[in-house]
């Protein structure tokens, strides 16, 4: 398999340079640009398979930068922000980003998120199963397993670990998860999945109070992953 | 400050009313005393009022004094040589005595700014000397660690060199901690904090902060039993989490090893109430009421901390129209309560969609 490229548009040195020599200590290909134009230009002229796209860039606010991006690249774009505003990170998910990292980030948490997203762009092909750790999630049968052992849930229970099983280890906003399983009308109404994620853990998760399968990203949503 | 206006007519009112007062009684102490009454109020307006109106009412003084009390009366004219010194002496000292009283609150005035100016100074120093102190250290350990390991002829093993990389990982940590709060405490003192209320599931939360927490706390035993009934509340879950995550680190950091440190998150009335308690000694009881002030810290504490940590928790509690009390528990230990008032969630039953 060819190395896969990743475009860095970031505007400060220290932060491109750590991020190559880790990218590329982990065999990726690694093109650089420290600013929106430059960004957008090595884009076009050789779409990469990965945009790592800082928030802050001193030409153009990188929200708009993932908007134009966004009208032809349709690859992976993961943001990285030094601000941890939930509203900023919730409207570039809304705006297209495949995933967010704020500043300072683990290396390792990096990684993981470019493979997993990566991983999602190659696999075009729908999976019926989905395997996650111990569970086993039958999309045409709609049957959930753990450890081999069927796990009763409810339908709107299950709806919601199915719609998290086709998005494996991708972060899924409040308003996306109400909209998609309870209708548009739903969107403010967080509690119901407040408690439906609650009684959905207690089926699934090992031990409900630290959730390794369906995680809390505070203030955004949630993400369903593979237990670490 | 009275307004200028207000000064002059209450000044000669004074004078006049005194005048008046004396003028029936005059026969029974002499018109003499008559013009030591009239000093006396002529003092009193130098207490009170600016110069100017207080150099008025001197004269004012010492014009009636001469026309009503000196005889003859109802005359200018000073009779006797006597008088005429009397009346001389009235004169400059009335004018003494004002220009002097005032002199005297003018410097008042001048030493209470003085102080303010040196409190304001000297909380700026305690500023910088602890934030200087606690970016500082993080930063030089990183330095110093760095310079160890690319220093070639120093002999590491690799157990020293991964002490020191976990070292730096810790600085980091500890400079990204001060940050935050510096960047919570100037959100707060701009004033512009507006709770993004949202339905929050408080048990989950507590988890989280408590998972956030765990390297810190290794050397802690945290306490927390779900309430298995808990509604949810409808809070700004960010501002809620920082303040638990306050609370706890303050109480990792300011009580002894191997103790406990329980939480309790429980819905009273139409309040969320959280409550962190430790096992450390307490607070001195004269000193409760400063813990949460700005660039606060115990002094027999040495532990690092600019002081923020505790006006950030109440910052955040009052933004979101709540309030904040801290108590010594009668068996040892302190206890934050914090108390939002808050919508709550009544049941909603999974099982009938």
């Amino acid at each position: 398999m060819n190395k896969a490229e990743i475009l860095i548009i970031d505007d400060e040195p220290q932060i491109r340079k750590l991020l190559r020599i880790n990218l590329e200590s982990n065999d990726y290909k690694v093109v650089q640009a420290s600013d929106a134009k430059e960004g957008l230009t090595l884009a076009a002229t050789h779409p990469p398979d990965l945009i790592l796209l800082d928030i802050g860039l001193p030409d153009k606010n990188g929200h708009l930068l993932l908007q134009e991006l966004r009208e032809w690249y349709n690859k992976p774009i993961i943001m990285l922000s030094v601000q941890n505003s939930e509203e900023d990170i919730v409207s570039a998910l809304d705006n297209g980003a495949t995933d967010y990292l704020t500043k300072p980030f683990r290396t390792g948490e990096l990684l993981a998120r470019i493979r997993s997203a990566i991983r999602r762009s190659q696999n075009t092909e729908n999976h019926s199963v989905v395997i996650a750790g111990e569970l086993e999630i039958d999309l045409i049968a709609r049957t959930v397993k753990k450890t081999g052992e069927m796990i009763k849930l409810t339908s709107t229970e299950y709806n919601l670990l199915a719609l998290f099983a086709k998005n494996e280890g991708k972060v899924l906003t409040h308003q996306l998860l109400l909209k998609e399983i309870w209708g548009y009308s739903y969107q403010q109404e967080t509690q119901y999945l407040r408690v439906f994620v609650g009684t959905l853990r207690k089926k699934i998760e090992d031990n409900p109070n630290h959730p390794e399968y369906i995680v809390t990203e505070s203030g955004v949503g949630y993400r369903f992953q593979q237990p670490l | 400050m009275y307004e200028r206006k207000k000064q002059y007519a209450i000044s000669i009112l004074l004078i006049l009313l005194t005048a008046v007062l004396c003028f029936f009684v005059v026969d029974l102490i002499g018109y003499r005393a008559v013009a030591l009454i009239l000093l006396l109020a002529v003092s009193v307006n130098a207490i009170l009022f600016d110069i100017l109106p207080v150099m008025l009412s001197a004269l004012l003084s010492a014009l009636i004094w001469n026309f009503l009390f000196i005889p003859p009366v109802f005359t200018l004219h000073i009779g006797t040589a006597e008088d005429g010194l009397m009346f001389l002496m009235y004169f400059v000292i009335a004018f003494i005595n004002a220009v002097l009283t005032y002199k005297i609150r003018e410097y008042e005035q001048k030493e209470q700014d003085e102080e303010k100016k040196a409190n304001a100074i000297k909380l700026y120093n305690t500023l910088l000397n602890s934030l200087s102190h606690e970016l500082r250290t993080p930063i030089a350990t990183i330095i110093g660690s760095v310079d160890t390991i690319k220093d070639n002829n120093t002999q590491l093993s690799e157990d020293m060199r991964n002490e020191l990389y976990s070292e730096i990982e810790t600085a980091g940590y500890r400079l990204n901690r001060q940050v935050e709060n510096l960047l919570s405490m100037s959100r707060l003192e701009a004033g512009i904090i507006q709770p993004k209320k949202d339905w929050c599931d408080l048990n989950e939360l507590v988890f989280t902060v408590i998972h956030d927490l765990r390297e810190d706390s290794r050397n802690h035993t945290i306490k927390f039993v779900p309430r298995e009934n808990l509604p949810l509340f409808r809070l700004d879950g960010g501002l809620v989490e920082q303040i638990l995550h306050n609370l706890i680190y303050n109480a990792i950091q300011y009580t002894p090893e191997n103790t406990v440190i329980s939480i309790d998150v429980e819905r009273v009335n139409l309040y969320c109430r959280i409550t962190v308690a430790d096992c450390g000694k307490g607070f001195p009881e004269e000193e409760i009421d400063l813990v949460f002030d700005k660039f606060y810290r115990l002094n027999r504490t040495g532990t690092g901390g600019t002081g923020l940590g505790l006006s950030i928790v109440k910052g955040f509690t009052e933004a979101m129209s709540g309030k904040v009390t801290l108590q010594n528990l009668p068996q040892g230990g302190a206890q934050f309560i914090i108390e939002i008032p808050s919508e709550f969630s009544q049941n909603v039953d999974p099982e009938h969609e």
